[in-house]
């Protein structure tokens, strides 16, 4: 009695079941006679199966050869069912591994999903015919000769394949368009790896040139590199909640959103933990909201804002729409660049004279030199006066260590019932929005002009 | 309406086109091609002077990981394809077979927007940096862009912007630095660098010789490059600026179904379809771990870090998730709970916890610790477009 899981027999490719293989080696050694899970016939109704096997002794052969635990052994025992190398014979909707007196069999090879048949050449014959069929004579070049190749060679089969090529192409029609789309996504990629289109000379060239920038390319000793990964590790150990527990608590365990109220950009006092992590790197610094907000009031303090500013403006070009391009790089050039702009930074007169030369037809990389130059001078330079500048030091003593929440199992309850739905994002943008632009207006050079039009300067 | 896509003709492009010059033959490249490939070897193998095994020895031991399910996300009809966190560290999006993509505050566990897609199989989502809107896209060959609104009763389909045109399916899409750029990986063999607002083309990446399953882009303060992964068993590293395949690894045995950087942006962990997941060193130019077991035979489908570096949660296709030491290359925990595979899993952008989609159309938010379990349901699970099972 074999059971027959629906397959279709007219395509043969069987792609991405590179792990398969694997799970077949496996299959094929439960099946052994003599090392194998143990097998006997069994009386079902009338009638009696031989090689009947139970769901105890799958799974305690499964543990004794991995050497996993149970649990892993029912999941994999699960995936055996449920890929159809073993079939229950009761209940046979219900493709799930059960570890008791429960009956299965083993499904015989020809119906294992994966084809274990090399790449025909048939196949692929029939593959293009149907192709051909489909696109009604318009195949890829690569794939035009392929075809022309394999019709002179297999001329005597020809009637075979274009016969094979029509049923397919007439089963086909009968599913369902998604489905339809995704099985030729599958099939046309399979193909293309293990039919890939002859190599041209612009394809080899192109690959020569990459070899050749790749061996021009410096690359550092794995002893540098992976010392490199350790260190992160370690010095980001403790901001790591699956590591080290987060101080108040962990929002998804606790149900209190405190943590994240702590740590966010408008709060007053940031969490030690922030300000520590803020030491590691410039980086780390600038990419924590709160932390660019203390970098900016030193800034202030130091009257080198200018260089942060223009950091900023550089990225929202480099990122930023592609029409606001000339207006933001004119707003840029007038503010920090040219020659007595109110806001002038401090940059090597090559890299200004190669900047502005670029400002005259403004792309969005053109200021990648002089942003690069100003960024490198803030994370070697600035960054150190930064962290022993008063600023910080007061910040690093008045910085909070929230105490660690103990929740009694009613108040935990409570929680869940009152869990903080928070600030919508949108109204957040909004708001930082706001601020940018007061901040903008805040930091425009004063017009002594206009304030004298308005009065504003009058003594009287 | 795009306007029709212009290729960017990079200096190497042109003159890889240009005729063979005297002397020049198919042979005589490729045997070139062989010459610098082995050099390349070579110079590499001077480099590499130590396993990270030896140098991990240095770190300390991690104790006993002890993950519960904390949020589980029922709503979806369908199997959950793809998922985003929202850098405001609870909010979600994720999309489904069925054409459905929706926006929850997974810490309430409610649904905020709920997006119907004209095409099933929305194999790629994404949340803006700014919150304010979500991309997602799948057999349409398209990018579309969504601005998300305070007013829930608002349609969100009226003001649907259409942003990629591909000729094959969408894989994966992220947003750049801001919302005003997308970047997509696309069944046709290419990735691409969008203008939202125009629907522009910026920039294309050719290079992949099958279909690009993934992308990731780099976390770092240059922030100029992104790595791709695909069919062709390829990762690819990708300079965003010039277009330019920069680095190139083909480890793998079988297709690559997710690259991810790790957090300090000098490596990147990749998931396939082999049943490994393996870290590859940036600055090394190698393979340096390869996280595999004997008693995983079923193909990976997505990795990610925890915000050390130090873990690495893979969903696989036997519907568990494993979690690796990343230094010591060993298994930490082994992950039960979803009833299909599981299809996509992301760290949220603080580390408090990580989400799994899968296709038992749920999403499981996980965390480590002691604590009440609770179950909420709601979500849905997609598969990916390669595992489709005609299975009766």
């Amino acid at each position: 009695m074999t059971i027959r899981t629906l397959r279709d027999y007219g395509q043969h490719y069987r792609p991405r079941m590179a792990c398969l293989k694997n799970v077949e080696v496996f299959v094929v050694e439960m099946q052994d006679p003599k090392s194998g899970v143990k097998g006997a016939d069994q009386k079902l109704n009338v009638t009696i199966i031989p090689h009947v096997i139970n769901g105890q002794d799958i799974l305690a052969w499964i543990v004794t050869k991995m050497k996993v635990t149970t649990e892993e052994a029912q999941a994999f025992g699960t995936m055996l069912v449920a890929y159809g190398y073993i079939y229950p014979l009761q209940n046979h909707r219900k493709l799930v591994l059960v570890p008791d007196s429960t009956l299965y069999r083993f499904q015989t090879p020809y119906f294992w999903p994966v084809q274990k048949w090399p790449a025909e050449d048939i196949d692929y014959a029939i593959y293009l015919a149907r192709r051909n069929i489909r696109k009604k004579g318009m195949l890829e070049p690569y794939e035009q000769q392929h075809y022309d190749n394999l019709h002179k060679w297999m001329n005597p089969k020809w009637d075979f394949i274009v016969m094979q090529a029509t049923e397919q192409y007439k089963a086909n029609k009968e599913r369902k368009k998604p489905d339809r789309v995704v099985l030729d996504c599958q099939e046309r990629a399979y193909w293309i790896v293990h039919r890939p289109p002859v190599l041209t000379f612009d394809v080899v060239r192109r690959t020569n040139i990459f070899l050749t920038q790749a061996l021009m390319r410096s690359a550092v000793k794995s002893s540098v590199s992976l010392t490199a990964f350790v260190k992160f590790v370690t010095t980001h150990h403790n901001h790591d909640p699956f590591l080290t527990t987060p101080v108040p608590s962990n929002p998804w365990i606790t149900d209190s959103d405190e943590f994240w109220q702590l740590n966010s950009r408008s709060v007053d006092i940031p969490t030690k933990l922030s300000v520590e992590r803020w030491v590691l790197s410039f980086w780390e610094l600038i990419s924590d909201p709160r932390g660019r907000v203390d970098f900016k009031l030193f800034l202030k303090k130091e009257h080198s804002a200018e260089n942060m500013a223009f950091y900023e403006a550089a990225e929202e070009m480099r990122w930023g729409a592609a029409s606001a391009i000339p207006e933001k790089s004119q707003f840029i050039f007038n503010t920090f660049l040219k020659p007595g702009a109110p806001r002038w930074i401090n940059i090597d007169g090559r890299t200004m004279g190669l900047t502005v030369k670029g400002l005259v037809v403004p792309h969005r990389y053109v200021l990648d030199a002089a942003q690069t130059h100003i960024f490198l001078l803030m994370k070697k330079d600035t960054f150190y006066r930064y962290l022993k500048s008063p600023v910080h030091k007061d910040m690093q003593k008045r910085a909070l260590v929230p105490a660690p929440h103990v929740f009694t199992d009613a108040q935990l309850e409570a929680n869940v019932r009152n869990r903080n739905p928070g600030v919508s994002p949108i109204l957040q943008w909004q708001q930082e929005e706001e601020e940018k632009a007061a901040a903008a207006v805040a930091a425009r050079p004063i017009d002594v002009k206009a304030m004298v039009a308005t009065n504003k300067l009058d003594r009287k | 309406m795009n306007s029709p896509p212009h290729f960017i003709c990079t200096p190497f492009s042109l003159m890889a086109c240009q005729g063979l010059a005297s002397g020049e033959t198919l042979k005589s490249l490729k045997a070139e091609s062989e010459t610098l490939r082995k050099k390349l070897e070579e110079e590499r193998k001077k480099l590499h002077d130590v396993e990270l095994e030896k140098v991990a020895e240095k770190a300390e031991a991690l104790g006993e990981l002890n993950m519960k399910t904390r949020r589980t996300l029922k709503g979806h009809g369908n199997k959950v394809l793809c998922m985003d966190w929202c850098k405001d560290k609870r909010r979600i999006v994720s999309s489904s077979q069925d054409g459905k993509v929706i926006v929850w505050d997974a810490f309430t566990t409610n649904k905020e927007h709920a997006v119907t897609m004209p095409t099933t199989w929305v194999m790629a989502c994404a949340y803006a940096p700014s919150g304010c809107a979500i991309a997602c896209g799948g057999l349409d060959n398209k990018c579309s862009v969504y601005p998300l609104s305070l007013d829930k009763d608002e349609n969100l389909a009226a003001k649907k912007k259409s942003v990629a045109m591909h000729t094959n399916y969408l894989s994966g899409c992220t947003f750049t630095n801001s919302d005003m750029q997308i970047l997509t990986s696309s069944g046709d063999g290419t990735s691409a660098l969008w203008d939202v607002e125009s629907g522009q083309l910026l920039q294309s990446f050719h290079g992949h010789s099958a279909d690009v399953l993934t992308l990731d882009l780099a976390p770092s303060e240059t922030g100029n490059t992104f790595v791709s992964g695909g069919s062709d068993k390829k990762a690819n590293v990708w300079d965003l600026r010039s277009g330019q395949n920069v680095q190139s690894f083909d480890t793998h045995d079988s297709d690559i179904n997710c690259v991810k950087y790790y957090p300090s942006g000098d490596a990147f962990a990749s998931a396939s379809d082999d049943s490994t997941c393996r870290l590859f060193d940036l600055r090394a130019d190698r393979e340096v771990s390869i996280y595999s077991k004997d008693s995983i035979m079923f193909g990976a489908a997505s990795v990610d870090f925890s915000l050390s570096g130090r873990l690495l949660f893979a969903g696989y296709n036997d519907y568990t998730i494993n979690v690796w030491d990343v230094l010591k290359g060993t298994r930490v925990a082994i992950l039960f709970g979803h009833e299909n595979r599981v299809s996509s899993l992301r760290v949220s952008p603080d580390g408090t916890a990580f989400c799994s989609g899968s296709w038992d159309n749920t999403l499981r938010v996980r965390q480590e610790g002691r604590g009440v379990v609770r179950e909420l349901k709601q979500g849905g699970t997609t598969p990916y477009l390669k595992n489709i099972f005609l299975f009766n």
